[in-house]
């Protein structure tokens, strides 16, 4: 059967920070979970922070639960509370990015083993006609990391870019995760 | 390979007449992966529960008052690349006024009116035929600075948001006839092919007496693939 064509990607352009409705964070403050904190900055080909960036994030629950119909496991749903969903804009002036959430449970993977928690980040900006796929692993996570199904399809000297960096281990553990679009470092994408 | 045959109807990510993509553009390849319950799964389903569609563009800045400018009716279906209709789908809008400029506090170059009663945004979750509907205005050109007097052809952005991570897409709706396409490079980063698919058609039919003026622009998002949990119970 012949397939019809995709309707083609474009840029997100620099408007959408005002007119796209804020969704700031995918768990709600009485979500059941462990808080954290990611910031980081998008870096472009030349080591500048990419000031008009739109970071995605779509993760599973504390149990690693997907709010989602396809996600039709035995465990109890997610919390009313949660969407797993959430979109913030990088800093006019530092390009930075950060939001709270909670630590994503352990997805099943398609072997019948555990992925490990991960949050997946679709990444788009002025100067970008198509979004970007990636995702951020925890740095504290080691174990968890070593036998995640995905991680092991990517090159093992390119995994580093996807693991986020305990910053502070205080009260609201906070992760630090750069997104390099270009050059050295270049963060891992992905082809869904 | 499947990376090319995907990419087959986006633009590049690399498309130097568009000067902004020559730092923003990855130099590596893709990583293909075998996808999981994450890929499988999308914000589509949570957004059609927890939102309500927000479709009058030209009442919505809750003013009392209307926006200026010809009043248009876009609609449409979005559907797989098997042409079967795609529900739960968060559609999302955002569009310059009537005189081409946004209500952005970025917009400073270019001196055009702004109207109190136009916010240029809405949204809506598409219906089990997949259809989507919004009544909006028509948006202006307007300038901006890749080139000498560069001028964007009129649009409407538009941002997908389905059941699974591959249907994500952010496009741009434009229209029949205008001469501005032709030397647009964003437009024609795009494959030649493909390029029409993102210029609605003109409709009639859907065009209202002494109303408003109707457009059609159906969506063709990539399709699942196929993951070992939709062969049965997983495992």
């Amino acid at each position: 059967m012949t397939k019809r064509m995709l309707t083609p990607s474009q840029t997100v352009g620099p408007y959408f920070s005002m007119q796209l409705k804020p969704v700031v964070v995918p768990a709600g403050p009485d979500v059941p979970g462990r808080r954290i904190r990611v910031e980081g900055r998008v870096l472009d080909g030349g080591g500048r922070p990419v000031e008009d960036a739109l970071v995605e994030v779509w993760q599973a629950d504390a149990a690693g639960r997907y709010r989602h119909p396809a996600d039709a496991r035995d465990e109890p749903p997610p919390d009313d509370g949660f969407s797993g969903y959430g979109r913030v804009h990088t800093d006019f002036e530092t390009g930075t990015f950060r939001f709270t959430t909670v630590m994503p449970g352990r997805v099943p993977d398609p072997r019948g083993g555990l992925q490990a928690p991960h949050l997946n980040l679709i990444v788009t900006a002025r100067g970008m006609l198509l979004h970007l796929h990636t995702r951020l692993y925890f740095g504290d996570e080691d174990e968890a990391n070593a036998e995640d199904f995905v991680l092991a399809q990517v090159p093992a000297q390119r995994r580093p870019t996807l693991i986020a960096r305990l910053t502070d281990e205080g009260e609201l553990p906070t992760y630090a995760f750069d997104i390099r679009l270009q050059g050295d470092g270049e963060t891992v994408f992905f082809d869904l | 390979m499947g990376m090319a045959e995907k990419l087959t109807d986006h633009p590049p990510f690399l498309y130097r007449d568009y000067r902004s993509t020559v730092l923003r553009a990855p130099r590596k390849d893709l990583v293909e992966i075998v996808r999981t319950l994450s890929e499988a799964t999308g914000p589509g389903p949570a957004w059609a529960e927890l939102n309500d569609d927000d479709t009058d563009l030209t009442t919505n800045a809750g003013t009392g008052g209307e926006a200026l400018g010809s009043r248009t009716i876009v609609t449409g279906r979005v559907l797989d690349e098997d042409g079967e209709p795609v529900p739960g789908t968060l559609v999302e809008i955002w569009q310059a006024n009537a005189a081409g400029r946004y209500v952005h506090w970025r917009e400073v170059e270019f001196p055009a009116p702004l109207d109190p009663n136009f916010l240029g945004v809405g949204q809506c979750v598409t219906g089990d035929d997949g259809s989507y509907r919004f009544l909006t205005i028509r948006p202006g050109p307007y300038p901006w600075g890749n080139h000498p007097n560069a001028w964007r052809p009129a649009h409407i952005h538009m941002s997908l948001l389905g059941s699974h991570l591959g249907a994500r897409l952010v496009t741009q709706m434009y229209f029949p006839g205008d001469p501005l396409l032709a030397i647009d490079p964003i437009f024609n980063a795009a494959p030649e092919h493909s390029r029409d698919r993102m210029i609605s058609v003109y409709d009639h039919d859907l065009t209202t007496e002494r109303w408003a003026l109707g457009y059609r622009f159906d969506v063709v998002l990539a399709g699942p693939r196929a993951t070992p949990f939709e062969d049965g119970d997983g495992g």
